[in-house]
């Protein structure tokens, strides 16, 4: 679809004519799909302005560069294997293998839920170590990414539960229609933590050169 | 691309039965339009009951007893923030938004009509919130209603305690109703429409409404962010926003922080803010003027391709609310330049309404009034921002009347103007019901001419230099007495209009039982929502069949047809249903 060509059409000299027809230009997507990438559009921006932020707080004289703590290293590695997790559980599901989903799932969340306490801890130990929120701009940056950061991964995991017990809880693989919606459920999943990888790697990236 | 959405059609509509699912845990669109459309338009009275604080205050200083400056600048704040965000905003997107764009598509409803619901009562919660502040020690925040910090977290501004908590808590919350209400409508113009309807098929009102949606799930995250960070300032001690500050004679721990940021984030959000009430006030007037003139609207691609031009052109110019603030000489240069440049699709649009009405058979309705009232408003508001566009002239005025005059005409007179024109409107669709007629009329010449009386002499007292914000004038030399008749002129006239709002939730109210009945299109209009089998019309819509589209939405008079107005679902001759 060429939204150019949507937008010059004449619509005063088309009277009768039916045109967003299948076979015509059509946007062959199920809604949640939309709804995601909008969802994540606005994420986008959520992330894009604290970044703004964040360059534009550096360049004030009390900036103070951060003290990354190496653990930081390991979580991005766990978080990269969350992806690989889902991914796997998304081409399962698309090749019809059930129990490649249910172990893709639950491997994808705890990976999660262990990212999430790896956080935690580098938040202990950027305690430890004298670095609290209002020591430095750059240290409150620090807390304020990663939390929201890891808010969007809790968010995330409430969806990820409900499809997780639906796919434990006796799915009915004869019925197509609920099969569908799970094979939907998963891949939105799948692209969300992506996503959301994405957007660690340049929150950490920041945080790295700054 | 709409038509396809296979997963959506058919489905089963959740049909409610008993009177809480029907009217109040509801998930019909329509429900769900009243509900934002009645909470929104209480808390602006709300909102409208403050500014008579600030307009006695102004024309009767030392008169009040009740109206001290902390009262006075609680006012002013909170006033500001309802009007922008809680009553506009909400009443534009979350009561015309959903009312009109499953209607207007020929849809049954929303795509996710459960967060369509959630997005309604975490609203509530925000304005319950915001409402709450004028409850606790301190009161609300008296802040302004951009929050500018240092001060507006600093001790010695009005609530300062927790005013200001609660009100960037009631943000956030509204932000999220936003995205979750935003989601639904985007998704659903995407998805949503009925065989037929097009892109360019939609009624200029989807298009608008559409488009400030864009724009809202965009900005409002920059709130979003300020507001998180200034809570971050605030009870974490970071200093984000907050430079050295001596305050109440001692040196505060926070320092090296810039309230330019603060202004740069807030102001990235509050200009789209400006087009998110405006886009859909545009839509919605162009859709009324046609109506009511029996005219096709004049340069329909135009005013879509001006709807797109603007919302992309808005996110470039928010510094020239900040030609004051110590930024950059060159940003001021180049925000001068997107803001002339903007200018140039919005002048578009009214040259486009003006051409629309040109040799049309206009019928004088109140909605048409309202639309027209609303076309001589816009003009006088918006050129009076070329002025404050540019760089030289914006300085002195900046801090003066003549803003106040400049914004509430362009952004708050205006809009409003559409929104009493749409409920006119549409309210027979929604109650079945005509409106009072005569009780119309009253209510436009009080509110157009009232409206008037009331800003433009704000532009004499700005360009005489009075300064905005101020609680009371005092005694100076370039302030001569006139200024306090002039004062006291704007007093009575605003009483005036704010009194004759009540004519209109009078109108509303009594209408409901003994208007007029309404048959299913009084106006004689094209679009899908006036040829609903019901008025008003059923859950899901359409009966068993969704209407088909054949034309646009502007057939008005066309030569040779039987009518003067052919409806979008209506077969071309020779062509069978």
């Amino acid at each position: 679809m060429n939204i150019f060509k949507v937008l010059g059409t004449k619509p005063w000299q088309q009277s009768g004519q039916v045109d967003n027809v299948p076979g015509g230009e059509v946007l062959v997507m199920p809604s949640a799909r939309i709804g995601l990438w909008v969802f994540l559009a606005v994420v986008a921006s959520l992330f894009g302005l604290f970044t703004s932020a964040y360059h534009m707080r550096a360049e004030y004289a009390d900036w103070r560069q951060l003290d990354v703590p190496a653990l930081l290293w390991l979580n991005t590695g766990v978080l990269v294997l969350t992806s690989v997790a889902f991914q796997w559980a998304w081409s399962a599901s698309r090749q019809g293998k059930l129990a490649g989903v249910r172990d893709g799932l639950t491997v994808g969340g705890a990976l999660t839920l262990a990212f999430l306490v790896l956080q935690l801890l580098a938040w202990r130990q950027m305690i430890d170590a004298g670095y609290f929120a209002y020591t430095n701009p750059a240290n409150a940056f620090f807390y304020l990414l990663t939390g929201a950061h890891a808010l969007h991964l809790l968010g995330g995991l409430w969806v990820w539960a409900r499809t997780t017990a639906r796919v434990w809880g006796g799915l009915d693989t004869e019925n197509a229609e609920e099969v569908g919606r799970v094979r939907l459920r998963v891949e939105l999943c799948t692209i969300y933590w992506h996503f959301l990888l994405l957007v660690w790697l340049v929150l950490f990236g920041l945080m790295l050169s700054t | 691309m709409a038509y396809v959405a296979i997963a959506d059609r058919g489905q089963e509509l959740d049909h409610p039965h008993s009177f809480v699912t029907k009217y109040i845990w509801s998930q019909d669109h329509k429900v769900i339009a009243i509900q934002y459309s009645i909470t929104a338009i209480a808390v602006g009275l709300v909102a409208l009951a403050l500014s008579f604080a600030m307009r006695l205050q102004l024309a009767f200083p030392d008169t009040f007893s009740f109206i001290d400056p902390t009262a006075y600048y609680q006012s002013v704040t909170m006033h500001g923030m309802i009007m922008v965000i809680y009553l506009l905003t909400a009443l534009f997107l979350g009561g015309f938004g959903n009312y009109l764009i499953p209607l207007q598509l020929g849809a049954r409803d929303m795509v996710f009509p459960f967060m369509n619901m959630l997005s309604y009562w975490v609203y509530l919660l925000s304005v319950i919130v915001l409402l709450a502040s004028f409850f606790t020690p301190g009161g609300p925040t008296g802040a302004g209603w951009t929050l500018y910090p240092p001060q507006a977290i600093l001790p010695g501004t009005p609530g300062a305690e927790w005013g200001i908590l609660m009100m960037l808590g009631s943000l956030a919350l509204f932000i999220v109703a936003f995205t979750m209400g935003g989601l639904n409508y985007v998704t659903t113009v995407l998805q949503a429409r009925t065989r037929g309807m097009t892109l360019m098929r939609m009624p200029l009102s989807v298009w608008g409404i559409f488009m400030a949606t864009i724009l809202g799930l965009l900005a409002f995250p920059a709130l979003f962010v300020s507001a998180v960070m200034m809570l971050f300032d605030r009870l974490l001690g970071t200093s984000f926003f907050m430079p050295a500050v001596l305050s109440m004679g001692e040196q505060l721990e926070t320092g090296g922080g810039s309230p330019v940021l603060f202004q740069h984030l807030f102001w990235f959000f509050g200009h789209p803010e400006v087009y998110i009430v405006a886009l859909p006030a545009f839509g919605i007037v162009s859709d009324l003027l046609s109506v009511h003139a029996r005219k096709n609207i004049f340069g329909y691609r135009m005013m879509v391709w001006a709807i797109v031009a603007i919302g992309a052109l808005s996110f470039i110019v928010w510094a020239h609310h900040m030609y004051v603030s110590g930024m950059n000489p060159y940003f001021g240069f180049f925000f001068a330049t997107t803001t002339l440049i903007i200018a140039v699709p919005t002048a578009i649009k009214v040259y486009n309404w003006v051409l629309t009405l040109w040799k049309g058979d206009i019928h004088l309705t109140v909605p048409m009034l309202f639309a027209i009232g609303f076309i001589f408003t816009f003009i006088n508001g918006g050129l009076t921002g070329l002025f404050l566009g540019n760089v030289v002239v914006d300085l002195p005025l900046s801090d003066t009347y003549f803003v106040v005059a400049h914004f509430h005409l362009v952004m708050g007179v205006s809009p409003v103007l559409v929104v009493c024109g749409a409920i006119y409107h549409w309210y027979p669709k929604i109650a079945g019901r005509m409106l009072n007629d005569s009780l119309g009329k009253l209510h436009f010449w009080l509110t157009f001419i009232g409206t008037y009386a009331i800003y433009f002499p704000m532009y004499y007292l700005g360009i005489l230099g009075l300064p905005r914000r101020y609680y009371s004038n005092g005694v100076t030399e370039f302030i001569p007495d006139s200024v306090n008749s002039v004062n006291v002129a704007i007093t009575t006239a605003a009483l005036f209009v704010g009194i004759a709002q009540l004519l209109f939730v009078l109108n509303l109210i009594i209408s409901l039982r003994s208007g007029k009945k309404a048959d299913g299109n009084p106006w004689r209009a094209t679009t899908l929502e006036w040829q609903t089998p019901d008025t008003p019309p059923d859950h899901g819509n359409w009966g068993p069949e969704l209407p088909t589209v054949y034309r646009w939405a502007y057939d008005f008079s066309v030569p040779g047809a039987d009518k003067d107005f052919t409806p979008q679902n209506e077969p071309p001759a020779g062509q069978s249903a």
